[in-house]
């Protein structure tokens, strides 16, 4: 959620158990203005929080103008002093999954990872151990990398993509209407598009090459990995993600009002088929 | 008669103007009037950055022109969920009519009602918590709970998500005698069903039994372990809503079966407290068991308090002194434990105050044998069964142990304690979360502690959940020499068999020959 409206948007998570302590709140207050302007950011957002037995993580990112591509993570124990998060590669991605357990709260943790090879052929075959020892730090930018990836979300129409290529906010989104932010295939994932490019013809036919640019929710598997509700009646929708608990995404049916935040184990929901 | 002379500039002025009059054949209006409108309204308006906005002002122009002023449909509009949701929660806020309104305050102040903002507040302190006017709904919707039932005790026991609705949940202790009082109704009422019901179904039975006499298996389900009544797990009483100013439902006492169950399955919450849980192993009951059961596993494991501030009753010590005691009072003399101590990360200052439960499913072990000796059945036969299986009694930590006591969950610490504020130690307060239960957590402060739970409960595993293996299938026959098959004989060894038959049938022959001439003989 946007780093300006902070102590306004994080009353509207407040009922999926999300909420700061005075001090967290004013703190970041003070300390992210710092760090839009140190960075030179277009916009800081409160990205959330990951909980480590010891300690926790909070999560900011900065944006430049092009915000689905230009950004950058940041993290900080006690929400002053803010440390750059190093960007998720493919391969610190894909070692990263094979850490198991909580984070710890020590950002030079080292989580070990012992995997049997089998080396030889046939008979000659023997079993070989190898550790792969995976950062706490590098773990936490995979995991942030991951959740941007499978649940970040916005409304559809809340950002436009210019002939050049750019994701801008669109200035003319006054917000879904009430039947419209019921539906699943209002939302977007906030990402290059894997599946619209997989659709036919027919399908695109009816897309609008400016604000249909990225996959709808409608189309993610399982079917039960959103969670949508209405709160005050219709006065907030909020979107939980199954897949990762903790992913609460908000908004206000009519208003340009929307944001996410995640506070969580910073574990996905592997459980999640046997779940639903 | 010639034409007025005209500039040519002036002349092609007039062909764009008249260009740009031209309407336009769909929608009936021109670009000249367009610009105009909108040139006006930015240089009324005066934004900033109009180069970059000129698009919008444009479209906003050409929209307004299509929405008709007059609007017979929009009068009428029906009431959308957020009107019928305030209808409902008004009654909330509506204070008691004529005499509730006389009330002394004095009255107020035996109310079992928690003050839930104080809590709540130090919750916030502790970053866990819901919105604050999310608390004050829930708070009138416990003094409703209150205003309608007798009870002792009553405690905002916390919030459970489910993926339709959520479950704000209360526990309360009813004062002695009303519980039955109303259960008795209830059950009254429920009676009255369950006799029809079953008229129905025994006269079906019968009619079956008649048509066909299915084969009866001999398979004896083991003895279903009776559940604890006002005791263990179900010692307290919980009440759900799915939001506040909705009806309070009771949940169900919780079975012993319900609970082991409840153990072995993994499965998110509806909404709805009549959905069926569609699990296996499969579950005993519907959704409003399974989560009367999680909130059963969720108090027994989280359920703190700290060190002191219940202690045992004395009196009652001697006579318990053989099984675990159940019973504790609150310690008058209790003085708070410096939130130093209470965060310190041995937490031998933290006790649970609810009784472990074992994995039976109940908090008091049952002696699953003891039934059977009570029966006087066929005495020898019972005897010889007995003797090989005396089951072992199950055991759990008793009552108030510390939290220092807990299992390890593969090499985490299952509780984590903080202060509130690193900054300004000296007024924090301890706060502890449960890792073992992600959305438990408590805290403490001089003699005030409070737990609560808001999350969507599960209880915390590092590895993946897999279900449990379906058992073994069942044996169709016994097996014995009759239905084993055997491997045929080779034609070596069929020669064999007919050379020592044929050999065996020639001895014979001879036999009876050397008979037949023995008989001659005489």
């Amino acid at each position: 959620m946007d780093q300006c409206e902070l102590h306004l948007s994080i009353d509207y998570v407040g009922s999926s158990g999300i909420i700061l302590s005075p001090e967290q709140k004013a703190a970041l207050q003070t300390s992210l203005v710092i760090l839009q302007s140190e960075n030179k950011f277009k916009k800081v957002y409160f990205w959330g929080k990951i909980l480590g037995i010891k300690d926790d993580y909070f999560i900011a990112q900065g944006t430049g103008k092009d915000e689905m591509t230009e950004r950058r993570t940041f993290y900080s124990k006690d929400c002053v002093r803010w440390g750059l998060l190093p960007p998720a590669t493919k391969p610190m991605r894909e070692q990263s999954k094979l850490a198991k357990g909580r984070f710890t709260g020590d950002p030079s943790f080292e989580f070990e990872h012992v995997e049997t090879k089998k080396v030889g052929d046939g008979e000659d075959a023997t079993e070989e151990e190898e550790t792969i020892t995976i950062k706490e730090e590098d773990r936490l930018a995979s995991v942030v990398a991951d959740i941007d990836e499978e649940v970040k979300i916005v409304p559809r129409s809340a950002f436009v993509k210019t002939p050049t290529g750019q994701v801008v906010p669109n200035r003319s989104f006054e917000g879904l209407t009430v039947s419209e932010a019921a539906k699943l295939c209002s939302y977007m994932h906030f990402r290059e598009p894997k599946l619209l490019l997989e659709k036919t013809l027919l399908q695109k036919a009816n897309l609008d090459k400016s604000i249909d640019f990225m996959d709808t929710l409608e189309d993610d598997i399982p079917k039960g990995s959103w969670s949508l509700q209405f709160e005050r009646g219709s006065g907030l929708m909020s979107l939980r993600s199954t897949l990762w608990l903790g992913f609460v995404f908000y908004h206000v049916p009519g208003t340009r009002k929307f944001g996410s935040v995640y506070v969580g184990t910073g574990e996905k929901n592997s459980d999640l088929p046997f779940m639903l | 008669m010639d034409t007025p002379k005209v500039n040519p500039k002036e002349q092609e002025y007039i062909s764009a103007k008249s260009y740009l009059l031209e309407t336009s054949t769909e929608s009936g209006y021109n670009l000249y009037d367009h610009l105009s409108t909108c040139l006006t309204k930015i240089l009324d308006e005066r934004p900033e950055n109009v180069y970059d906005i000129f698009e919008d002002i444009s479209k906003d122009t050409k929209r307004a022109k299509f929405t008709s002023n007059v609007d017979t449909v929009l009068d009428k509009t029906d009431p959308s969920t957020e009107v019928a949701l305030a209808q409902v929660q008004r009654k909330l806020f509506a204070r008691g009519d004529g005499e509730d309104a006389e009330q002394d305050p004095e009255d107020d102040a035996e109310t079992p009602l928690p003050n839930l903002m104080e809590l709540a507040f130090y919750f916030e302190q502790a970053g866990v918590g819901l919105n604050r006017e999310e608390v004050i709904r829930t708070w009138m919707a416990l003094k409703t709970l209150v205003d309608t039932h007798n009870l002792q005790h009553v405690r905002f026991w916390g919030k459970i998500f489910g993926t339709e609705q959520n479950y704000y949940v209360a526990e309360v202790e009813y004062r002695e005698g009303d519980e039955e009082q109303e259960e008795e109704e209830e059950e009254a009422e429920e009676q009255q069903d369950e006799d029809q019901t079953e008229k129905e179904e025994g006269e079906e039975g019968e009619e079956e039994a008649e048509e066909d006499d299915t084969p009866k298996p001999d398979f004896k389900p083991p003895p279903v372990v009776p559940k604890e009544d006002k005791a263990g797990p179900n010692k307290k009483t919980y009440f759900v809503c799915n939001d506040p100013g909705k009806p309070w439902n009771k949940l169900p006492a919780v079975t012993p079966a319900q609970l082991s169950t409840a153990r072995s399955i993994k499965k998110f919450l509806t909404g709805r407290l009549d959905a069926p849980v569609v699990s296996y192993p499969p579950f005993p009951g519907n959704e409003s068991n399974y989560l009367r059961a999680q909130i059963a596993r969720i108090s027994a494991g989280t359920h703190i308090s700290p060190l002191g501030f219940y202690q045992f009753d004395e009196e009652e010590e001697e006579e318990e002194e053989g099984e675990g005691r159940d019973n504790f009072v609150e310690n008058l003399d209790f003085e708070g434990i410096p939130v130093k101590e209470l965060t310190d990360p041995s937490l031998s200052n933290w006790v649970h105050h609810v009784q472990h439960i074992l994995p039976q499913g109940r908090c008091v072990w049952w002696n699953p044998v003891q039934k059977n000796e009570d029966e006087f059945e066929d005495e020898e036969e019972e005897e010889e069964r007995e003797e090989p299986d005396e089951p072992e009694p199950e055991t759990g930590p008793p009552l108030l142990t510390p939290l220092s006591e807990d299992n390890e969950i593969a090499n985490m610490p299952p509780w984590t304690a903080k202060l509130s504020s690193n900054l300004i130690p000296q007024y924090a307060i301890a706060c502890i979360n449960s890792n073992l239960w992600p959305g438990a957590h408590a805290f403490a402060t001089g003699k005030k502690f409070e737990n609560v739970y808001i999350g969507w409960g599960h209880k915390y595993s590092q590895d993946n959940y897999s279900p449990p293996s379906v058992p073994n299938v069942m044996e169709e026959f016994p097996s014995g020499p009759e239905i084993t098959e055997a491997e045929d004989p080779t034609p070596e060894e069929e020669a064999a068999l007919r050379a020592a038959r044929q050999e065996a049938a020639e001895a014979a022959e001879d036999m009876e020959e050397a008979e037949e001439e023995g008989s001659d003989e005489d």
